[in-house]
């Protein structure tokens, strides 16, 4: 089966961001950018799916500025057969990536299309849910553990009380959490591969959907620092400034 | 303006969360509504109809919904969406799940993890890692929204509203419940202790965590982890306190062992007062902490348990 993997390009997750001096949003330039930790995990659950010989081909699709064609290249790097860059450089919020993933599905139609369950920049954690309802299909968000079964998957999922497995009609979407997979890392010959595999871009225009969002950010702003706070000697010192300074025990 | 806010209920008990999604509702500011959708949540009803301000509450009781899958969920919450302007859920993973699909089959954007409300349009939430905070404006008709629950006090239980039921019938061919493994605990629930008492690889190993016990029955806390505990294996990750487990804001937060990387302080940066117990004066998480204790923790935890 056809394996559609989406995956977008964010700030580097160890970079300490600095919000831009006019408010308007978070400044990008000249900051470190790398594929989104959560896309890495669909990207490497995809791949052992075609290592166990049940995916036969798997896409890699972003949606983003020509600088996002690194990540489909790190995507085909790590086992992709090929790869749809969606161009835009405007902000595409979670619904319009949503329709654009929908259009490429359709042309692809793919089995199973594995998503990360959100991007650090945005915290969203709703693309995939949204494609799910936009295509009719199940959603197998939050999950630990995938195992594809003959038109099913079964999908266990970590919620707030534990574990749930559910079973969802094929085709369907997956969200991944941190405990599904350890992504791998990309040999150099298999860089030097991925170079030469299939990189197709196309534009919103031409999937017909529009971008433009209902939602406009208004102001960006660094939350409110903590004030300093001191260091206790002992564990007497300790208990005596929580009971009578911060007044948090009793 | 009617607002729509989604219960939240686990084993036919309403979750404390859905007080504070209410409180959101409140600060909206209009007509509320609680929907309870579920398998014989008569209960949950009843609780739910006691919360402050809250006007009516609509029941879908149906097999269908038991366990609250996303699709049949989502589908009833969308056909009753168009007598509201707003409809709530808390950011759970349960209203994680089912919310963003809601969105999109009425069309609008979703917004999520509000924690704060300027207007009945214009909503503040945390972008990269809590690190920032967006003033965000939907233009949308329908607002779908899931509350940072931390962010709001619960609303009290003085209320009577009236309760009715839906009579909409969903069918669901798409996704079938398999089963369920839940950590059974006596402790407060994590998201919404006073206390909190969390543990990371500093630990060494899952049975240390038992040190944490003592001090958390005295203080009635709940107990979590970082990703490096969870990650090693020491304890499940239904305990992770972050960026990718829970968002936690306690009266007062105890790091042990926890360096304080940037995704865990972004689930444990809004407690009221942060202690950190760490052998290495450098450790980031000294930077946050008000009170902090440079030691060796399997030195300091059972003397501070045995002062408390």
């Amino acid at each position: 089966m056809k394996v559609l993997v989406a995956v977008k390009r964010v700030i580097d997750y160890n970079v300490k961001i600095r919000v831009k001096a006019d408010h308007s949003d978070v400044d990008l330039t000249n900051v470190k950018m790398a594929m989104n930790p959560f896309c890495e995990i669909a990207v490497e659950e995809a791949v052992r799916l075609k290592e166990k010989g049940i995916a036969s081909e798997i896409v890699a699709v972003t949606v983003g500025p020509k600088a996002a064609q690194e990540q489909l290249r790190t995507a085909l790097a790590l086992g992709a057969d090929r790869a749809i860059h969606v161009a835009t450089d405007e902000r595409v919020e979670s619904l319009a990536v949503a329709k654009l993933l929908k259009r490429v599905a359709d042309e692809e139609q793919p089995q199973l299309v594995i998503l990360g369950k959100q991007a650090i920049d945005t915290d969203n954690n709703q693309t995939g849910q949204m494609l799910a309802a936009l295509t009719g299909w199940g959603q197998g968000t939050f999950a630990s553990k995938v195992d594809v079964k003959d038109g099913t998957v079964d999908v266990t999922r970590e919620i707030d009380g534990g574990l749930q497995t559910v079973a969802l009609k094929l085709p369907a979407v997956v969200t991944t959490d941190l405990r599904l997979n350890e992504p791998r890392y990309a040999k150099l010959p298999d860089i030097m591969k991925a170079k030469k595999k299939p990189l197709d871009t196309k534009t919103p225009e031409e999937l017909g959907v529009d971008i433009a969002s209902k939602v406009t950010q208004l102001q960006v702003e660094t939350p409110a620092e903590r004030k300093g706070g001191i260091k206790v000697g002992s564990v007497d010192e300790l208990v005596d400034k929580l009971k009578n300074e911060a007044k948090v025990i009793s | 303006m009617s607002i729509l806010v989604i219960a939240e209920h686990h084993n036919g008990q309403l979750a404390e969360s859905t007080a504070h999604v209410v409180a959101a509702a409140q600060a909206i500011g209009g007509d509320i509504e609680i929907l309870v959708a579920g398998e014989s949540v008569a209960g949950v009803a009843e609780s739910a109809a006691k919360l402050t301000g809250v006007s009516k509450v609509r029941v879908a009781d149906d097999g269908v919904y038991a366990h609250q899958l996303a699709e049949p969920t989502a589908e009833l919450i969308a056909g009753l969406a168009d007598d509201y302007s707003h409809v709530l859920a808390a950011a759970s993973t349960q209203g994680k799940n089912v919310m963003p699909r809601v969105a999109a089959l009425k069309d609008v954007a979703a917004l999520s993890e509000v924690i704060g409300v300027e207007s009945p349009d214009t909503f503040l939430r945390p972008i990269y890692a809590g690190n920032a905070i967006a003033t965000v404006q939907s233009s949308d008709a329908l607002k779908v929204i899931t509350v940072r629950t931390t962010a709001f006090d619960a609303v009290d239980a003085t209320g009577s509203a009236e309760v009715e039921s839906v009579n909409a019938t969903v069918e669901n061919t798409l996704s079938q419940f398999v089963s369920e493994e839940l950590a059974s605990s006596d402790r407060p629930e994590l998201g919404s202790a006073r206390v909190v008492v969390s543990g990371g690889r500093g630990m060494g190993n899952g049975e240390n965590f038992k040190l944490l016990d003592g001090i958390a029955d005295k203080l009635g806390a709940a107990i979590g982890a970082s990703r490096a505990a969870v990650d090693a294996g020491f304890v499940p990750n239904d305990m992770q306190v972050g960026q990718t487990g829970k968002i936690v804001a306690p009266e007062l937060y105890i790091a042990v062992g926890i360096s304080g990387a940037i995704q865990h302080l972004a689930g444990m940066k809004d407690a009221k007062v942060i202690v950190a117990i760490n052998k290495d004066e450098e450790a980031p998480i000294f930077q946050v902490a008000d009170y902090g204790l440079v030691g060796d923790l399997f030195e300091v935890l059972p003397e501070l348990e045995s002062k408390l």
